[in-house]
């Protein structure tokens, strides 16, 4: 309790720190740099050094945190991936060459292009799909609701949730997982479903696809319902059935869309780690970058050199998404 | 969506039943986990959840009273007592047997003819007599083969285990302190940010927002080694610990940023020039106009990013487990899960529980503000260009 205390009085002080500084610094430009100077052109260059001053207070305390929390540890990051373990010693290349002969970066990195393709394939699939249909019902809105939900819960909690789907008991005792209940129903035989290399990555996969699904129904359905009513009525009117008309009419408007959201889980997948830590830890062959990187950043100690270098490939793997979101928030703002 | 579309159409009942379909497959794995997590222990070792509402069977091997406690009965030497209550078990008996081979032979109320003159009867209630015509010897009673059925059996012990011998109670808390500051404190700093970037002039405006948008794909693991080195270094240098609340708090302030200014700079470059403009004229200052407009009218873009960041640092491991250490006041739930996946990891009964207590503050955050979710969503994401 006395900690949630301390935490509600780090809010308040936090606020009013904020508070305080926003409003003191721009007390003090105001103070320092009057428009009501003693002649009209002094009050004119006051004002002027004041305008140009007043965007940098507004932004100074954002600019510190981001330079703190992410531009500086970028740099770093890069430059460390070029040190030995506890970064003491320059190496040049050896950890990327280390890596690249490294049978688990290998593992990783198959198994990360596995879960690139899987997981923004079958999110967004399903997510059209279920977006496509879910209008056209009445309960529409409860379904798409339920099939959201998952998005609330964190990867952990969905990770115990899917354990217990794959749960597998030996031979002779009832199944009280549903996959292999479902499977002995059908005359299978119950499997240890994520200890089967290969397929286990899938089963880990399915969870991610659960989860992200629903962010992807949300963005599909908002841009279904932007599509201009009168294409659909004029493909009606030439015969074109449902189907056609979903991926001949429907599905080349919400292009960018789909791309939108495509690139937006790639992004989630890359830096998957709860779901295989917690599952299997990479073992069973499920290893992927972002718990390879977790490994080596603690592993006898923390290799912060290997650690560094996963991750720098990590965010080269990110990249080219960046610059193209980059390039078209530009090309928005230009528009306007 | 398609116009006349929900006019009757022959196949509209393939759409409601694949709907149907898709949300029970999408629900189940969720529903397993509550209906596991509120049955008895025993009973979820041994039976899938969806059997919960029947009753449910079970083999179990027990022992009978040992011939120090038998009785002498028109000749013959007996054993008797409730093998229910030696047991700890509730139900009542449907089959026994007294080899293992075998150990449903007989009905309950049945008399079993065994070896050498023996015989044993079990009641349905539990009741057992064993009889033999000379006197018992040895230390221990007669193994009892036996198949219990019990009633579906609702709990709550399994929570009240979890939130306060397992320490869920504990980590509930944790989770709770490090997320109202985190949640909290990067709105303020982003609104200042986001209004400086929509509304003011200054050069350098369109590479700042441009960096803000690269920052947003920014993986988390660039982050990690770099700033651990630092909080090392400053805990050193002051001498104080280097894993603390403060530290995780900064950490997903500056985490949470490039969403935040990203998401409040959409929302504000859109509100109407007229309003900002006219209260330049009047002599408003910036300061004032953030203050007294852009703050009020931005209201929803702020409960989006709060909703957002509420979540994410509510179901976060990994900083966590970077940036606090596993000690008993500084454990959050999503830690505490993982530790007991691996110590608990066969305890279904605690795992689901505790399960369900780390997803009911998010899910019910989820549910009554979907709306601000959604539209942060739908602002959040990049458009396409």
């Amino acid at each position: 309790m006395e900690q949630l205390a301390s935490a509600f009085g780090t809010v308040i002080i936090g606020v009013l720190a904020c508070v305080a500084y926003f409003y003191g610094s721009n007390w003090l430009l105001d103070r320092i740099f009057p428009a009501n100077a003693a002649t009209a052109e002094k009050g004119i260059v006051n004002l002027r050094t004041a305008h140009a001053i007043r965007p940098w207070l507004f932004l100074g305390p954002a600019l510190l945190a981001l330079g703190l929390y992410l531009v500086y540890p970028a740099v770093e990051s890069i430059r460390l991936s070029f040190f030995n373990n506890d970064g003491s010693k320059f190496i040049g290349v050896d950890n990327y060459v280390w890596l690249w002969f490294n049978k688990g970066f290998r593992q990783s990195m198959f198994n990360n292009m596995l879960w690139l393709v899987f997981v923004p394939a079958m999110s967004t699939f399903f997510g059209l799909v279920i977006a496509a249909l879910t209008d056209r019902i009445w309960w529409g809105n409860i379904a798409k609701s339920l099939i959201f939900m998952p998005m609330a819960i964190s990867f952990i909690g969905a990770s115990i949730i899917w354990k217990f789907v794959y749960e597998y008991r030996g031979e002779g005792s009832a199944q009280i997982g549903i996959v292999n209940a479902v499977v002995e129903f059908f005359g299978g035989d119950p499997q240890a479903w994520i200890t089967i290399p290969f397929w286990n990555n899938f089963f880990l996969m399915i969870i991610l696809v659960w989860i992200q699904t629903g962010f992807a129904m949300v963005i599909l359905s908002a841009a279904l319902r932007g599509i201009p009513e009168e294409t659909i009525e004029a493909a009606t009117i030439d015969g074109a059935n449902g189907l056609q008309i979903f991926f001949y009419i429907m599905v080349p408007q919400i292009w960018k869309t789909i791309a939108v959201v495509w690139t937006t889980i790639t992004i989630t997948v890359l830096k998957v780690f709860d779901i295989v830590f917690a599952m299997t830890n990479g073992q069973w062959d499920t290893q992927v970058l972002a718990n390879l990187m977790y490994d080596w950043m603690f592993r006898g100690g923390g290799d912060f050199g290997r650690g560094a270098t996963i991750a720098v490939i990590i965010m080269l793997l990110v990249v080219p998404i960046m610059v193209w979101n980059i390039r078209s928030v530009n090309s928005e703002s230009k528009g306007h | 969506m398609i116009s006349g579309s929900k006019t009757k159409s022959p196949l509209m009942w393939v759409v409601h039943l694949s709907v149907l379909m898709l949300v029970l497959l999408w629900t189940m794995p969720t529903i397993g986990l509550f209906v596991s997590s509120i049955r008895d222990k025993d009973q979820l070792a041994v039976s899938g959840w969806w059997t919960a509402l029947f009753s449910s069977e079970q083999n179990i091997i027990g022992r009978s009273v040992g011939p120090d406690a038998q009785i002498e009965e028109n000749g013959l030497f007996v054993l008797k007592g409730n093998i229910l209550e030696a047991e700890g078990k509730k139900g009542t008996v449907v089959s026994f047997g007294w080899k293992s081979q075998e150990p449903t032979l007989y009905k309950a109320g049945e008399t079993a003819e065994m070896s050498s003159d023996q015989t044993m009867t079990i009641d349905a209630d539990g009741n057992y007599v064993i009889t033999q015509p000379k006197e018992w010897s040895g230390s221990r009673g007669r193994r009892i083969f036996f198949t219990i059925n019990t009633p579906p059996i609702f709990t709550l012990d399994n929570y009240r285990e979890v939130l306060t011998a397992e320490g869920i109670g504990r980590s509930f808390i944790n989770s709770l302190t490090v997320t109202i500051p985190s949640t909290i404190i990067p709105i303020l700093i982003a609104a200042f940010a986001a209004y400086a970037l929509a509304w003011m002039h200054f050069p350098g405006r369109a590479v700042l927002i441009a960096v803000v948008v690269g920052l947003l794909v920014v993986p988390l693991q660039m982050s990690l080694i770099p700033l651990l080195r630092l909080y090392n270094s400053v805990g050193d240098f002051f001498g104080v610990p280097a894993k603390t609340y403060l530290g995780i708090w900064l950490a997903h302030t500056g985490f949470g940023l490039p969403l935040a200014i990203y998401l409040l700079r959409n929302y504000i470059a859109e509100l109407p020039r007229e309003i900002i403009e006219s209260a330049r004229v009047d002599g408003a200052s910036h300061f004032d106009i953030f203050v007294k407009i852009i703050l009020p009218l931005s209201f929803p873009a702020l409960a989006s990013f709060a909703i957002f960041q509420f979540l994410w640092v509510w179901n976060d491991l990994l900083v966590a487990m970077v940036f606090l250490g596993n000690t008993e006041d500084q454990l959050v739930l999503t830690g505490r899960l993982r530790e007991m996946l691996g110590s608990r990891g066969g305890n279904w009964e605690i795992l689901t529980a505790s399960a369900f207590v780390t997803i009911v503050v998010p899910l019910t955050v989820f549910f009554a503000l979907q709306r601000y979710l959604v539209r942060g969503l739908l602002a959040g994401s990049v458009k396409g260009g």
